[in-house]
């Protein structure tokens, strides 16, 4: 039983510590699948976490938080796009650009507004998201296996948890059934191929960064809003880096790189509840070494056992028209 | 006089400061096949593209049916019943067939009853036309010519009335060729216009019934196809007379100085492109290499050229062994011993396309004398070298500063030839010399390998245009599946009979 309930807690943990990875994986299909790299997920992350929590904290609803950090997000993403796809610049440096700029705009404009570097003030119950506790969930927990199933691991999550595995099929219905998700694959494949189909690829690629600023704004909010109470200094921390990993280990489609974030999240949790726990014939295992698993995985997985990754074939490249 | 569906009046377009189209006047004829012919850069591309909405004109205008329409888009283009088939084929390679056709077209937001309905209609153009597509297939399974069908298909489901091919044949086999025409035929006959630009002047002749021609962005004449020859339209495509045919003298064959022996070669990956491959050439000879691309002439000169490990088998130079799988010299030793490669790919592997003019003029031998001393270029000797052989080779513009890849595919050729023929090699290796190369340039490069065979050296000769091997070549052979199929000596031998070949049928 105690076992039951173990394995429950890290499963429940591991949709959690999942959801601004999915979110910012989904993010990235969108940027990627038009030919867009998206490297910017990180510092976008951040700004979404840095608006939603001031947004609540001044409207006092964390709903007009998020859609601040939309806002701000998808802004972002249109700079991204100016930079790189307006005026061709190279995509990588762009987004660096604005890595950059986020650490330090965060951390200042928290030192300006509340007087401490890179920290908003915490927020109260109605200024943040509460879990949600699914109906009768306290009264199926004894039933065996579907209760605990139900009661710990479905219920009791932050809205986000629920929308980020939402967002999984409803990426995977746009970009795979529908038109616009065939003219998106196409411009990031061949954008030659999608300008004489008499398709603005310019637009097509703006259309797919909007839709990457919306999703990465819910990944920036889940952070700030709803597992913490208040935004504090690179609190992202490297889940933009780690979810584009997943994306492309994922290789750009939406099922694969939910798994590979499901992976990612797994061993978060995984080196949470190992922390300072003696293993059998290993002992303690350094609580350092074990932070480092994640990343350690990411490294493996990219370099080895992915096999070799296709990304969409004019990923990275501007499109110019007249020679 | 029937009147045309297609009008431009003064059409003119410049890309920064170069005017590629200038005052352009065309008609074309409703249900005819009009060919538009000229040297590459000549600028019927940049025309068409026009045509098409992908490009804009600086001014002028264009009238469909006689109604004067404003093309903003390919898609105004596409509404207007216009077509394009481009050079380089506009398809998404991991696409089907189906989702291309249909990419921009697609007339629902979500897939379901429109897109059955395509198939269906898809279905029955295919049968119409006898196209044998599968439309499930994905684009990368099928060959060019396969390709090429899908580009025209699209265009027809798309209600192209008027449809322009772009150097359609380019790519194609002779065969391939056949059916592309035959399908251009029957096109014509349902009544559709064809517009087909090309710098081939048999293809003119073959298959228009009335030809423009354009040199240098302007449009230096129109005539009916039976009015006129080929050497009549060379003429105005160049702006002076063309020898069509090379002038060769009679073979003064020397002794065996190449010989390569069961020969095998493997490509990047681990496929055997080159099988078990015996061939000999003495001075004094062009050995011509016929074969539709990707039969292992590129990955057999990769070898002969040191670039590429041989799996089994030798090459002998002079009667020596230059190479077999477990020595073998690299490019730098060969060119010491005598032999120059003329690259397939002159973008990829014959310059650097960002240097300037004169460092691939020299490159290779820039760290000899006198480009350089003690580790040290010596600019002026350069710049001079440079500048001789530039007008030697008639290098336009003869400009040693100018970045490479700002001249024509012609002229980068003659930086190429210039700098491998300048030692005067005993063997030279030449992969497709003219391809994309205007047909001046063409004329030059061909008198030159002559010149070479003349004087006593070992060519060999690996190019995909027949026309090529049969004026250039003493004695040929045919490459298929990574064998050699068939060697003729050149004397009435027919491209018929080496189509045949290439097509691994005979």
């Amino acid at each position: 039983m105690e076992f039951l309930s173990d394995i429950a807690s890290l499963i429940n943990s591991t949709l959690r510590i999942s959801t601004p990875l999915v979110f910012a994986a989904m993010a990235g299909i969108f940027a990627e699948r038009s030919g867009v790299i998206d490297f910017s997920l990180e510092g976008k992350m951040l700004m979404a976490a840095f608006v939603a929590a001031v947004g609540s904290y001044y409207l006092g609803n964390p709903w007009l938080g998020l859609l601040l950090a939309i806002i701000v997000c998808v802004c972002l993403s249109m700079l991204h796009g100016f930079a790189s796809v307006t005026h061709k610049g190279d995509q990588v440096v762009s987004c660096v650009a604005i890595n950059i700029l986020i650490i330090g705009l965060t951390t200042a404009l928290a030192a300006a507004w509340f007087g401490q570097a890179g920290l908003t003030p915490t927020l109260n119950e109605d200024q943040r998201f509460l879990e949600i506790h699914l109906p009768f969930a306290d009264a199926l927990r004894d039933i065996p296996v579907i209760g605990t199933l139900y009661s710990d691991i479905l219920s009791g999550h932050y809205v986000f948890v629920y929308l980020a595995y939402l967002s999984v099929p409803l990426v995977f219905w746009i970009v795979f059934k529908t038109s616009f998700g065939l003219r998106l694959r196409a411009v990031g494949e061949n954008p030659s191929a999608v300008d004489t189909a008499g398709i603005n690829v310019f637009t097509m690629r703006y259309k797919a960064l909007a839709i990457n600023g919306v999703l990465i704004a819910f990944a920036g909010a889940h952070l700030s809003t709803a597992v913490n109470a208040n935004f504090f200094r690179e609190m992202s921390a490297g889940r933009g880096y780690l979810a584009l990993a997943a994306m492309i280990f994922g290789k750009w489609h939406p099922k694969t790189a939910l798994i590979a974030c499901l992976l990612f999240g797994f061993t978060d949790a995984l080196q949470i509840r190992l922390q300072g726990v003696e293993l059998p014939a290993i002992g303690e295992i350094p609580v350092q070494l074990i932070q480092a698993l994640p990343y350690i995985l990411t490294v493996v997985l990219l370099a080895g056992f992915v096999g070799k990754a296709i990304a969409p074939n004019a990923i990275g490249q501007p499109y110019i028209k007249e020679r | 006089m029937v009147s045309p569906i297609l009008e431009l009046t003064d059409i003119n377009k410049s890309f920064g400061h170069v005017q590629a189209n200038k005052n352009i006047n065309l008609k074309i004829n409703k249900g005819t096949i009009h060919g538009i012919i000229g040297e590459n850069g000549a600028g019927k591309s940049t025309l068409m593209s026009i045509v098409f909405g992908l490009y804009q004109a600086n001014s002028g205008s264009i009238k469909i049916n006689g109604k004067e329409i404003n093309l903003r888009s390919p898609r105004d283009s596409i509404i207007n019943g216009i077509g394009m088939v481009h050079q380089h084929f506009m398809l998404v390679e991991n696409f089907t067939v189906l989702e291309n056709i249909i990419l921009g077209f697609e007339g629902e937001t979500v897939f379901g009853e429109k897109l059955q309905k395509a198939k269906e209609d898809l279905e029955k153009l295919c049968k119409t036309y006898n196209f044998n597509i599968d439309l499930d297939a994905t684009i990368s399974d099928l060959s060019v010519g396969f390709r090429q069908r899908v580009e025209i298909l699209k265009s027809l489901y798309r209600g192209a009335e008027i449809l322009i091919l772009d150097e359609p044949t380019g790519v194609l086999t002779p065969q391939e060729v056949d059916e592309l025409f035959k399908i251009l035929r029957s096109l014509k006959d349902e009544g559709k216009t064809i517009v087909l630009i090309t710098h081939k002047l048999i293809e003119i002749m073959d298959l228009t019934s009335e030809v423009s021609v354009m040199r240098q962005g302007e449009m230096v004449g129109h005539t009916k196809t039976e009015d006129t020859s080929k050497e009549q339209l060379a003429e105005m495509m160049v702006g002076r007379s063309v020898l069509l045919r090379v002038d060769k003298k009679e073979i003064k064959k020397g002794e065996t100085i190449f010989k390569v022996n069961n020969l095998s070669v493997k490509d990047d990956l681990d496929v055997t492109r080159v099988k078990d491959v015996n061939l000999e050439i003495c001075s004094g000879e062009i050995l011509g290499i016929a074969g539709v691309t990707g039969n292992g002439q590129t990955e057999l000169l990769e070898a002969l050229s040191g670039i590429r490990k041989v799996e089994s088998g030798s090459i002998e130079l002079f009667g020596e062994k230059i190479s077999d799988q477990n020595n073998f010299l690299n490019p730098r030793m060969l060119k010491e011993k005598g032999l120059a490669h003329v690259p397939e790919d002159r973008q990829r592997m014959g310059l650097i396309s960002d240097f300037k003019a004169y460092e691939n003029l020299i490159f290779g031998y820039h760290d000899q004398e006198p480009y350089s001393k003690s580790a040290i270029l010596n600019n002026k000797e350069i710049t001079e070298y440079s500048n001789k052989v530039m007008q030697e080779y008639d290098v336009r513009p003869n400009s040693p500063n100018l970045i490479t890849s700002n001249f024509s595919g012609g002229n980068q050729q003659k930086i190429i030839l210039s700098r491998e023929l300048n030692e005067n090699p005993k063997v030279l290796l030449v992969g497709q010399p003219t391809r994309g190369v205007d047909i001046g340039a063409i004329e030059f490069i061909h008198q030159r390998l002559i010149d070479m065979r003349d004087k006593g050296a070992a060519i060999l000769l690996a190019s995909v245009e027949l026309d090529e091997i049969l004026s250039l070549s003493d004695r040929i052979i045919v490459m298929f599946d990574g064998k050699i199929v068939g060697e003729k000596e050149n004397k009435n031998v027919t491209d018929r009979e080496l189509g045949l070949l290439m097509a691994g049928v005979a």
